[in-house]
């Protein structure tokens, strides 16, 4: 049982919990996951960390509504439980000084880079933050990354934030303007594939945090299995992070259509 | 020690008497007893319903008194909990079960469980006296239910004490399937206070979310669960030790020993092409949304694929309950695809005889070579090589050689691969100074089960890489004895 403290409503779609999880809070590094149940009955479903309080003993979550299990959670209110939650999960991001680091999110996407971002610049890199979204509505903690990034971009499809185009052409600018040292790239499996590709044309080390289906998150059931350099690596444990120029993204984009 | 206690012994002077109302001959005249099972044709509409229905009273009495109540019992030679067969056997005959459902209990944390899911066959029953006279032997396994379930139904638990004894040893345990359970059982019995730790959120590991319920119900699980509770065992669900705490954080807490029964965790599948296309996922993946997920039940929303064709790939006992699940989740045709012959498959003779009555096609003597998948990615047919059997392998089975040229595409919409499991690698990862074998189980002395940690013992499929519900429970009561001493100072 994890009771939800505070709860904010980014768009219609998105919201940003607060929840009450000491243990995690306490052991939760950038880049690991939690598993959650919102009701009896519900499906474990795994959410990237965004933020933790070690003091208030609690952990941020970012959840975008994508089907049954997603509006059950976001249907929760201050005060109301989740279930169950368990994490942290995955391997931590391996955080060093390189340099420059482009921190690329789309979407909620942008939830799970947060501390990435924070964690890149506390390490002493300079970090340039590239947030995307469909529309101005969508885009989400900008305020919060603006403090930990030397800059900060916004793209929009349509243009009503920021410049209009594709996370791409926003890392590209980057790129091309100056020496890139790592990018990091966590958003939907065709944005991420699409960084890939473009930083591979210019040599630039990339990574990315992969969001597959899961069921138990702790290795036993392999429903997060992803091409990797060829090889089958489950993403529960041995990710979510990978070398983003080596990830089957097509593979991947498949597999998430599974109960489609 | 526990286990040296006798219960029931030999010559007490209703054994004898007992003994002395039939004459050994006459005994083995009898038949052996034939398990009630639900209807096949029942067992699709009723996917949960238990397919061996248990003994009746009089079965139970009647296949007791087969029982020769030997001098030097060689079935208990049989048992990896050394149960004394006998002992619990005769006080059926007797009538007196809830004397039976102690001795048992003396032994076995889980009765109810064993006397379900052990493979008799190849354990105590193997070894049985009528063997010797090619008769069918005692039919252990059924009465080691029959009694333990009369107790699940009549016998009134003991209070549960508000906390543990004063000054009790704090232990914790880390996973909640059988060899977890035995291990805190037995702790418990010996005045610790006991913590058992659980990743997901249910009891019960593989108990629960790995042996569908027409074979295990979790109604009989929960009931043993119950049993713990009521001797002080704490159970705590969704903490992954090794991440949402550490062993030190455990030592801080002030547990002063810790058992690692994490289990099998991984599942393993065979690096052919196809393998990751949507529609061919592991049998843990496919057990797991059923059993622990309740997918396809109502009130539940984790989706699981139902296949018309479905291909389970392999011959063990998970095999056999994925594919008898399939039947029950709708396939059309539910197919065993096997590389050797029906004679080397590992499954219980019992799993495959209820998978032919439950309408399952095997395979046997092919082996996968590829996947391939329809303009949608999804599985549509599996290559199969003919194999036939070759010389003995090192595990004394005759190894399957591929027959040159005979390959077939056989349609299938679903492909459940049950080739295997690997240790759970987030316990032995997370512990520094752990000594883990190449394979990736947890090393330890096999008297013991003690690591090259001192504090910390294991047992079951992390230590084992993949055995069974009854090994994993020898494991956790041989740990429990050894960290008794350990503690103690002995």
């Amino acid at each position: 049982m994890a009771k939800i403290l505070t709860k904010e409503h980014f768009s219609e779609h998105v919201v940003k919990l607060v929840v009450e999880a000491p243990l995690i809070a306490r052991s939760r590094r950038p880049g690991h996951f939690v598993i959650v149940r919102a009701t009896e009955g519900g499906e474990r479903i795994p959410l990237t960390i965004a933020d933790a309080d070690v003091k208030a003993g609690t952990v941020t979550l970012v959840v975008q509504e994508v089907g049954e299990s997603t509006r059950k959670i976001c249907a929760l209110e201050p005060g109301e439980e989740l279930i169950d939650i368990v994490g942290p999960l995955g391997q931590a991001t391996h955080i060093e000084r390189v340099g420059t680091v482009v921190c690329c999110g789309g979407g909620v996407g942008v939830a799970p880079l947060l501390p990435i971002i924070k964690a890149m610049k506390q390490a002493g890199n300079r970090v340039i933050s590239v947030l995307a979204a469909r529309t101005a509505d969508l885009v989400i903690l900008e305020d919060e990354v603006a403090p930990w990034s030397d800059e900060v971009i916004v793209m929009t499809d349509d243009g009503s934030r920021g410049r209009k185009g594709l996370v791409t052409a926003g890392v590209e600018e980057v790129i091309k303007r100056e020496k890139v040292d790592q990018v990091v790239t966590i958003g939907p499996a065709v944005m991420m594939k699409f960084v890939a590709e473009l930083t591979r044309r210019y040599n630039v080390p990339t990574m990315c945090s992969l969001n597959t289906i899961m069921v138990d998150g702790t290795g036993m059931c392999g429903a997060c299995r992803v091409s990797v350099d060829g090889r089958t690596r489950f993403v529960c444990i041995e990710g979510p992070e990978f070398d983003a120029h080596k990830v089957d993204f097509d593979e991947m984009m498949t597999r998430l259509r599974s109960f489609k | 020690m526990m286990e040296k206690k006798t219960l029931a012994p030999r010559d007490a002077e209703w054994r004898e008497e007992l003994r002395a109302a039939m004459p050994a001959k006459e005994r083995m005249a009898l038949p052996r007893v034939k398990m009630r099972e639900l209807d096949p044709a029942d067992r699709i509409a009723q996917p949960t319903a238990e397919v061996n229905m248990g003994l009746t009273p009089e079965q139970a009495v009647a296949e007791a008194t087969r029982c020769l109540d030997c001098p030097s019992p060689r079935c208990v030679t049989g048992c990896p909990v050394s149960i004394d067969i006998p002992g619990f056997i005769k006080n059926i005959q007797r009538g007196d079960v809830a004397e039976a459902v102690k001795v048992l209990r003396a032994t076995s944390a889980l009765p109810a469980v064993c006397g379900r899911v052990c493979p008799q066959e190849k354990q105590c029953e193997s070894k049985c006296i009528y063997h010797a006279s090619k008769r069918e032997p005692v039919a252990i396994g059924y009465l080691e239910r029959f009694a333990a379930d009369s107790a699940l139904d009549t016998e009134a638990l003991p209070p549960a004490p508000a906390v543990a004894p004063v000054g009790a040893v704090k232990v914790a345990v880390i996973g909640s399937g059988p060899a977890g359970l035995s291990f805190a059982g037995d702790m418990a019995a010996r005045g610790y206070a006991v913590t058992v730790f659980e990743a997901l959120h249910e009891i019960g590991g593989v108990l629960k979310y790995g042996i569908p319920e027409f074979r295990l119900p979790n109604a009989i699980v929960d009931a043993e669960i119950a049993a713990l509770k009521a001797r002080g065992v704490e159970f705590v669900k969704d903490v992954v030790v090794g991440k949402t705490v550490t062993l030190d954080d455990l030592e801080e807490l002030g547990f002063k020993g810790v058992f690692v029964g994490s289990g099998a965790g991984l599942p393993r599948f065979m690096g052919i092409p196809g393998e990751n296309l949507v529609g061919v996922m592991s049998c843990n993946e496919y057990l797991t949304r059923i059993n622990l997920m309740g997918a396809g039940r109502e009130g539940f929303d984790t989706p699981v694929m139902r296949g018309k064709r479905v291909a389970v790939i392999g011959g063990g006992n998970t095999a056999m309950d994925a594919v008898r699940t399939a039947r029950r989740m709708g396939a059309e045709e539910a197919i065993v695809v096997y590389r050797r012959s029906i004679e080397e498959m590992p499954a219980r003779v019992e799993e495959v005889h209820h998978a032919r009555q439950e309408g399952v096609t095997f395979m046997t003597l092919h082996n996968p070579l590829e996947y391939l998948a329809d303009e949608n990615g999804r599985v549509k047919a599996m290559k199969l090589q003919r194999m036939e059997l070759g010389e003995p392998d090192e595990s004394g089975r005759r190894s399957p050689v591929p027959v040159e040229g005979a390959v077939e595409e056989v349609p299938v919409d679903l492909v459940i691969v049950s080739v295997g499991v690997s240790p759970n690698p987030l316990v032995p990862n997370s512990v520094k100074g752990l000594d883990v074998s190449r394979r990736g189980t947890i090393v330890v002395n096999e008297e013991t089960m003690q690591s090259s940690i001192p504090t910390l013992f294991a047992g079951g499929d992390i230590v084992r890489g993949g055995a069974t519900v009854i090994l994993a429970m020898g494991d956790g009561r041989r740990a429990a004895g050894a960290m008794d001493r350990t503690l103690r100072g002995e």
